[in-house]
This record gives structure tokens, sequence and C-alpha cells, in this order.
């Protein structure tokens, strides 16, 4: 019928407006669990971006390797110290900032390699689509873990740069699926080829239609992906292959008591807490904004 | 069903295919040579590093190295671990067998354990103990599997001593037992670790299969279930659940993945002799056809889990069945 | 000789659902009889409260909703809103059973068709599987089902929509239930097929002697199947009366106007006769008679008082003042809310 919009389209891709989105975030800052979440995870973030100006002593400092080695917890040392009588609390706040600041950055590469080779992947089709979709699928054959080892054993001293990038391009495999399925519904959808029957140019339509379409899944996917890189980097650094010493991480701090770990148990217990804290209320966000979003 | 497990097959070939090209590519990006090691070692015998090179053709043309290493792997041959003197192969093989006896435990007991909670929480949806196994289970997902692992070292073989410190057997007393001691010796070394990879995984599983639960329980089916006159009880475990029971299959294959990195840190924190602790001890030690070995069978074990769970979903399933 | 005491018997029901946007009052009020063998027809839009009083009869109202307190259902000397769970599950599937219209999902697709329809023997009669099994296949051959002992282990997804209500059909009688509540049950079937399922349950009812309680939006399926008709009108009963009668002599204003909005084949029409307006909200209703706005008759009574049930004839009731005022029936004026760019018909 002549001037009747097809509604599959239209619900298939809603129109994108800005205002949803932004009420979709007020709508889960109402729970009460993700205002609790999100209050922990600023908490945490702020210690890391102050660690400077409220770390009780410097990290890297050894000030007596023989009679304050290996305290236990004390006033003077609230998680007490290691083996190299650095404090440990001060480490941990510099882990803070570390931690999430890999986690950060390496996102943010993945980020954008997943949305540009599933953006790629969806426009170009066919052949080409499909070639693409085969390679990703044999790298997500492997688990990450699995790759980064096969990488980082053969660069045997790593800048915190490099471990950045590599962990960056382990993580952008599950994004692209989901932008490669969202610009192939949107090739097909009809009111492209109104837009552009209209004289609408590619990177208008590009901007206008797709990009919020994709805000969504890509906030989701920042979210658990930095948890998840917060673990990971934890654990590479706990094998010895992370964060090089003497840098404080996470992953860093277990490790350096991990040889007497019964004796020296705060080395373990209060990095972890930190870890468990951060990536929990992580995952509590991104779990309320993806409801979010597919309740619109 | 044939063609579709056959098609399934095929696909699983083309992507170990691209995973050995990984593999290869991972040798030969790295900077300096991954073989110095080996090469330049004077305790190194002369027959291993003809061995090396003819396996790898060191000195020739990296297409033809590619092809030689394609070969190589087809045959079987992982190349040579210097830090265990024995081929890749064997040690990995002997290592792989404690792994999945590992994993399959733990498989087996996490989706027991996650369905089970799931019910539980489905059945008593909003109450408080629904609302406390959803903190359990999200505090269990969210743990790094490491720092668990320590904790559950920590408290079951140090602070309350129930558990044997690590190992699969007793190092020292086990050849003298007999046949019952012996297996009941085994079951105690492997309970902690399976337990708590267990644990673990249960959460990932308990938190999926109770969203699959409340999103089948609108369904109309579950309607004309309860107008026969069925109990809210039977309605869930055998109409709501045989039907949310179907993605938790896909799950399976979604698993193997995060069990396998869960089993490698715990085989090093439980000194389990699996192929983690394999690799992992690989690392401090660079060998590094070691854990490029270990990099190839994880992946080819994590697809063939893959594709067990799609055929067993496509057999599940009577929509896909019947066609 | 006193006539026989009704099978169903149902008082001043009322169903709240507590939303956040207000109480919707979907059922408010209604009361009416169900006797042994008798097929009675509820008719109305969506949004009435038809579909919710049938499934306040089994009690199957979820929160937010609730059956109000006060509200009475009684059924074989029991009332219904006051049974146990127990005592419930066992009238469900058993003395009372209920289908639906989308017979597409009603269906578990991951049992086969026999096994459903066995599995109501295995609950109420705790026949074995072996038995409960071969009784199945004989309803379902009794339904009409062709090659009913194949068809009995296929899926759902094998069957064709027509094939599924049939077998939701045999799921309903297998244990000869004294009431079939039907909910449009026929509105998902290509018009041929409609045709069939209510030939086929207007001749299970005479061979098993169930009542069955028809409710649609159809008057033609009213028409064909029942011999009483309920109306309802935002959450009440606005007209009641012999099937015959209904047609013959409609009363209220609302009743008139489905009447007429069924487009005949054979009568030229420009465009359907629609009556103005929607429905109002069920978390208002509108004091005075709900009807008002839409009716070509309404005066100042009508907004100011709540019309009763008036007799209007033999077993004819209806919820109109112009069963006191007949005479206004005679100069009808445009309703009170009318289309934007729509004449009132």
């Amino acid at each position: 019928m002549p001037g009747q919009i097809q509604e599959s389209a239209l619900t298939r891709i809603p129109r994108p407006r800005e205002s949803a989105f932004a009420l979709g975030l007020r709508r889960i800052l109402r729970a009460p669990s993700s205002r609790v979440a999100l209050a922990i995870l600023a908490t945490i973030v702020l210690i890391g971006l102050l660690a400077p100006f409220i770390s009780p002593y410097d990290p890297a400092a050894q000030p007596d390797v023989v009679a304050l080695k290996s305290l236990a917890p004390s006033l003077a040392h609230p998680f007490g110290t290691d083996p190299y009588s650095r404090d440990v609390l001060s480490r941990v706040i510099y882990g803070a900032r570390l931690s999430l600041a890999i986690g950060l950055l390496s996102t943010l590469v993945s980020l954008t390699l997943g949305v540009a080779y599933g953006a790629i992947a969806g426009y170009a089709g066919g052949v080409a689509d499909a070639f693409m979709m085969r390679v990703l699928d044999a790298f997500l054959a492997i688990p990450r873990l699995l790759l980064l080892l096969g990488i980082l054993v053969a660069w045997p001293q790593l800048s915190i740069g490099a471990l950045i990038l590599f962990l960056g391009l382990t993580g952008w495999f599950g994004l692209s699926r989901i932008v490669r399925g969202q610009v192939l519904a949107l090739k097909h959808a009809e009111f492209v080829t109104a837009a552009q029957a209209l004289g609408a140019s590619r990177r208008r339509i590009l901007v206008r239609h797709l990009l919020p379409n994709l805000i969504s899944p890509i906030v989701v996917a920042a979210t658990v992906g930095v948890a998840h890189v917060i673990v990971l980097e934890a654990g590479l650094s706990y094998l010895g292959i992370g964060v090089p010493q003497p840098l404080a991480s996470w992953g860093n701090i277990i490790q350096d008591g991990a040889d007497q770990v019964a004796a020296l148990w705060w080395m373990s217990l209060f990095p972890g807490l930190f870890m468990v804290l951060t990536v929990m209320t992580l995952n509590i966000l991104g779990e309320a904004l993806r409801d979010a979003h597919d309740r619109r | 069903m044939l063609p579709y497990f056959a098609r399934r097959l095929a696909q699983a070939a083309v992507i170990v295919a691209f995973v050995a090209a990984i593999s290869f590519a991972l040798i030969h990006l790295a900077p300096g040579d991954p073989f110095s090691a080996v090469m330049d070692n004077p305790n190194v015998s002369e027959s291993v590093r003809q061995t090396l090179r003819a396996q790898y053709g060191l000195d020739k043309p990296l297409p033809e190295q590619f092809a030689r290493y394609v070969g190589s792997l087809a045959r079987g041959d992982l190349g040579w671990s210097f830090s265990h003197d024995r081929p890749v192969l064997d040690v990995l093989a002997t290592a792989l067998p404690n792994t999945l006896l590992l994993m399959g435990v733990a498989l087996v007991g996490s989706f027991s354990l996650g369905i089970l909670v799931a019910l539980i929480q489905v059945a008593r949806r909003g109450s408080a103990t629904d609302h406390a196994l959803s903190g359990v289970t999200l505090l269990l997902f969210s743990m790094p599997e490491f720092w668990f692992a320590i904790l559950a070292l920590l408290a079951f073989t140090y602070w309350l001593p129930i558990f044997p410190v690590g190992g699969a057997v007793d190092a020292v007393m086990h050849d003298y037992m007999g046949l019952g001691a012996r297996i009941g010796d085994r079951l105690r070394h492997l309970t902690l670790p399976a337990l708590t990879l267990t644990v673990l995984a249960a959460g990932g599983v308990a938190r999926y299969q109770r969203a699959a639960l409340l999103e089948v329980l609108p369904a109309d089916y579950i309607r004309t279930a309860r107008l026969k006159g069925l109990t809210e009880r039977e309605i869930l475990r055998r109409h709501a659940l045989r039907n949310a029971l179907l993605p938790t299959i896909s799950l399976i294959g979604l698993s193997f993945p995060a069990l396998l990195t869960g089993a490698f840190f715990i085989e090093k924190i439980f000194a389990w002799p699996g192929m983690g602790l394999a690799v992992v001890s690989a690392i401090s030690s660079r060998d590094y056809p070691l854990v490029v070995g270990g990099v190839i069978i994880g992946s080819i074990m994590v697809t063939l889990g893959s594709l067990i769970a799609d055929v067993l979903y496509a057999w599940a399933d009577p929509r896909i069945r019947a066609h | 000789m006193t006539p026989p005491p009704p099978l169903l018997s149902i008082r001043d029901l009322r169903t709240y659902f507590y939303t956040e946007a207000g109480v919707a009052r979907a059922a408010d009020g209604v009361s009416f009889d169900i006797g042994a063998g008798e097929t009675v027809g509820i008719v109305g839009e969506s949004g009435c409260g038809k579909s919710v009083t049938a499934l306040s009869i089994l009690r199957l109202i979820q929160p937010p909703g609730r059956i109000e307190p006060g509200s009475r259902i009684e059924f074989e000397g029991r009332d219904i809103v006051t049974l146990g769970d127990e005592e419930i599950r066992d009238i469900r599937g058993n003395r009372i059973s209920m289908i639906f219209q989308e017979p597409m999902s009603a269906l578990n697709p991951v049992f086969t068709v026999g096994d459903q329809v066995a599995e109501v023997a295995r609950v109420h009669a705790g026949m074995s599987k072996r038995d409960a099994w071969d009784r199945a296949v004989e309803m379902l051959a009794l339904t009409g089902i062709p090659d009913a002992q194949e068809r009995a282990k296929q899926y759902p997804h094998q069957l064709s929509g027509g094939m599924r209500q049939r077998v939701l059909i045999a799921m309903a009688l297998m244990m000869k239930p004294a009431l079939v509540i039907a909910d449009e049950p026929t509105t998902a079937l290509d018009v041929t097929i409609q045709a069939q399922i209510l030939e086929l349950l207007v001749d299970l009812q005479k061979k098993i002697g169930t009542s069955i309680l028809m409710i649609t939006h159809d008057l033609g399926v009213i028409a064909e199947t029942t011999s009483r008709v309920i109306v309802m009108y935002a959450g009440e009963i606005v007209e009641q009366a012999a099937v015959d009668e209904l047609f013959a002599r409609p009363h209220h204003p609302y009743t008139e106007g489905l009447m007429h909005s069924m487009p005949h084949i054979g009568h030229d029409q420009e465009r359907l006769n629609v009556i103005p307006g929607t429905v109002p909200a069920p978390t208002e209703w509108p004091k005075g008679c709900r009807f008002r706005e839409r009716c070509p008759y309404s005066w100042d009574l009508c907004e100011r008082e709540h019309p009763p049930l008036y007799q209007v004839g033999a077993g004819h009731v209806s919820r109109c003042h112009l069963a006191i005022e007949p005479e206004r029936r005679n100069s009808p004026h445009a309703p009170l809310v009318v289309e934007e760019g729509v004449a009132a018909a």
C-alpha cells in the first residue's frame, strides 16, 4: 500500500532516539543494587585516581628489608608488608590505579577493533564476510588465556603498553559478532533505502542510525570486558607473565606472596578482595545495562 | 541429523586448521628466536637440534616452514619439549587425562549444582532465599579462579587440614597401598581441586539457568499445564525445565574455554599433574614448543566440546531432530 | 417442579489487578449461572473482562491480580474462591477444563502430543502410562484426528493449527468434565477450519453432555453454538438473553452496535459500521453508565446513576435506563465521543 511503512523494519530496528538511552540510564540507576554498585565502583576508581595523594607510603620503597619484611597487618601497615618490606596497602592502592587503567585501555582497544571488524564484515557481505567470520570462529576456538600465554611467552620482557595491546587484541571477538549482526540487519532495513532515496549520504545513515543502536551493546561489552581483563591480568601477573615487577598490580601482589601463601595470607586476601569487589560491581552494572536495553 | 553432524565436523576441522596457522604465526612473530634457548644451549644434544631444524625447517623460507609445520601436526608431532626432554605430545598426552578428569568432574558437578540452585531460586522467586542465592552466584561468577583456589587451599588444607595439600596421589605412600586405599587416596586428592572448580563454574550455570527458567514460565504451554491440574512443582520440573534445559545444553559447549582456563590455575595451585600444570611450568622454563603444543591441544579440546554440545542440542530439541 | 440447581453459579465476581497505573477492575460484579448441558456464550470486545472472568473460574489469576473477597463461584456445591490449592487442582482438567485461542503455543514443544493428552489421565485418574496413552489415542480419534495412533507420537510442530486445536480439545475432554470453557477457540484458525472446530465442539458436547462456556467476540460463533448469551462491557454484564431473543430483540445500545457492525454478505456497504470511541481504561471506569459516552441515546440520568440489570423480557435482562424510558430510543443523537474525521454511523 502506498505510503505505508513496513512494520517489520520498524520493529526490528527501533528508531533511535537519544532520549531513550538517557531514559534507560536513569531507569538503571533507580534500582538500589545498581546505585550501591556504582558507588562502590566510583570509590575504587577514585582510589586509583588519587593514589599518589592517598597512598601512605611509596609502593616501591623498601625501607628495611630486614626488620620490616613480611609483617602481619598492624596499625602502621593496615595490610601488612611484603617480603621486600614494601607496604601492601600502598601497593594495593597503586594496584587499583594500574589494574583499572590496564582494564580500561585494553578494553578501548578491543572495542575499536571489534566495532571496526564487525562493521566491515557486515557492510562487505558475501564472501568477504563469510571469510572474516570463519577467521573469527578460529580465534574464538582458542581460549583467551591460552592465546595470551602463547603470545606472552614469546615476548619475555613485556612493557605495560605491549601488555595492554595484547590484552586488547584478544578481546574483541564477541563484540564484532554483535556489531556485524546490527550492520547486516541495518543493510536490509527498508527505511535505509528510503533515506537513501531521499538523498541521505552513506555517512549520515551510518551516524544517525547505526551508531545509536550500537551504543547499548558497546557499553555492555565494555563494562563486562573491563571486568574480564582485570581478572585476566591478575591471573597473568600471578603466573609471572603479566605486569612486570616491581610494578604493583593486584595480581602481582598475590604472586609475591605465593610462595608462602599461608604465612603471608594478607598478601592474597586484600588484593583479592578489591578485585572481587571491582568485578562484582562491574558485573552488576553490566547486567543492569543489558536488562535496560532488552526491555526497550 | 547425520548431515548436521558431518557439517559441524567439517567446520571443526577448518577451525583446527586455522588454529594451526595461528600457532605458526605465534612461533614466528615472536622477537628473537624462540628456539635460541635450545639451539644455543651446549647441553642440548645435536640430534635434538637436528630434529628441530628438520621439523620446523628453521633455515628454510616461511611458506615451506608452514607446510612442514602443518605436516608434522597432522602426523601428531608437536615438537620437542626441552624442559622435559621428551616429545611435546608425550608430555601432554600423559598430563591430559588428569585435566580431562578434573574438567569432567567439574562439568557434571557444576551443571548439576547450578541447575539445582536455579530450580530452588525459581521455585521460591522473590523470597529471601532467592536473593541470597543470587548474591552468592554473582560472587562466584565474579571471583578470579586462582584467588578462590588459593582461599580454598588455605581453608581446607592449612587452617582445617582435611585434604592433602596437592598432587594427584600421595607422593610417598601411594605405591605401597592396596587397591582400595589407592582409590581412596586418589579421591582424596581429587576432591578439593574438583570441588573448587565445580563451585566456581556452578555460579555461572545457576545464573544462566535461572534466567532461562524465568523466560519459559510465562509461556502458554505452562498455562496449559496448570489447567491440567499439575502442582507448581511438577510444572517447574517437568514442563518448564525440559524447555529451559535446551539453552543450557548450548552453555555446556560455551563453558569449555572457561573450564579449561580455570583448570589451568587450579592445577598450578593444587599441583594437580594435568596439562595446565605442564603448560604453566613451561612458562617459567621458557619451553616454547610445550606452550604452543598446549595451546593447540587446548583449542582442539574446546572445539570438540563445542561440537559435541551442538550435536547434543540438535538431538534434544525435537523441532530440530525431526528434520 | 423446581428447576435443577445450576452447575456453576457466579455471584458478584470482582477480579482486580493492582498495577502501577492504578487498580484495574477487570471484572466488576459479574453474576450468572450455567446449567448442566447448557452452552452459554459471553461476547464482548477485548478488554471487557470476559477472559478474566473465565480465568477466575479456574482460579488462574496471578499477581498483581486477585479475586476480591466477597466474590462467590459455586460449583458442584463448593465455593471455588475459597478452596484450597489441592482441591482446585483436583477440579482443573478434571471437572472443569479450558481451551485457549493459540493452539500454536499452548502445547509444550518438547513432548509428544500423545504424552501431553495422556498426562491428564495420569494426574487425575492415576492411570498407568500405557492405559493413559490408550485413552489419549481414543480421545484424539474422537476429535476427528485421522490416524490417531501415529499422530499421537508426533510433536506439536508437526501438526497443523486445526489439528493442534483438536488435540487441546481432546485434552480438555479426557476426564469428561462437567464444564468446558472455550476462550476464543477458533479466532486464530483459518475460516474453513473454524467451522469444523465449532461443529466438533457442539458434537462432542452432545456426546459427552458437558456444559460449554463459549467466550468470543464473534457473533457468528455465538449464533451457531450457544443457547444463551451474555454480553459484557467494561467489566460488567450489560445484557443477557436466550440466543434467538438476543438476535431478534437486542436491547442494550452496545449489543445493538455489535449487531449492526457485522458486515453481511450481499449487503452493499460503503463503510463499516463502527461503534465510535473506544473502551474506557479499566483503571477508571466512568461514573454512571459506562457506555454513556459512546451511546446514541444517553441522557442526564445515564451520567447520574449506574444502571442496574433491568428485566426487559422473558429471561432477558439489560443494563440500560432505556428500560424505564424506552421512548428515548426514538431520538438518537451524536455520541459524546466522536473520532476525528469519522462521522458517527
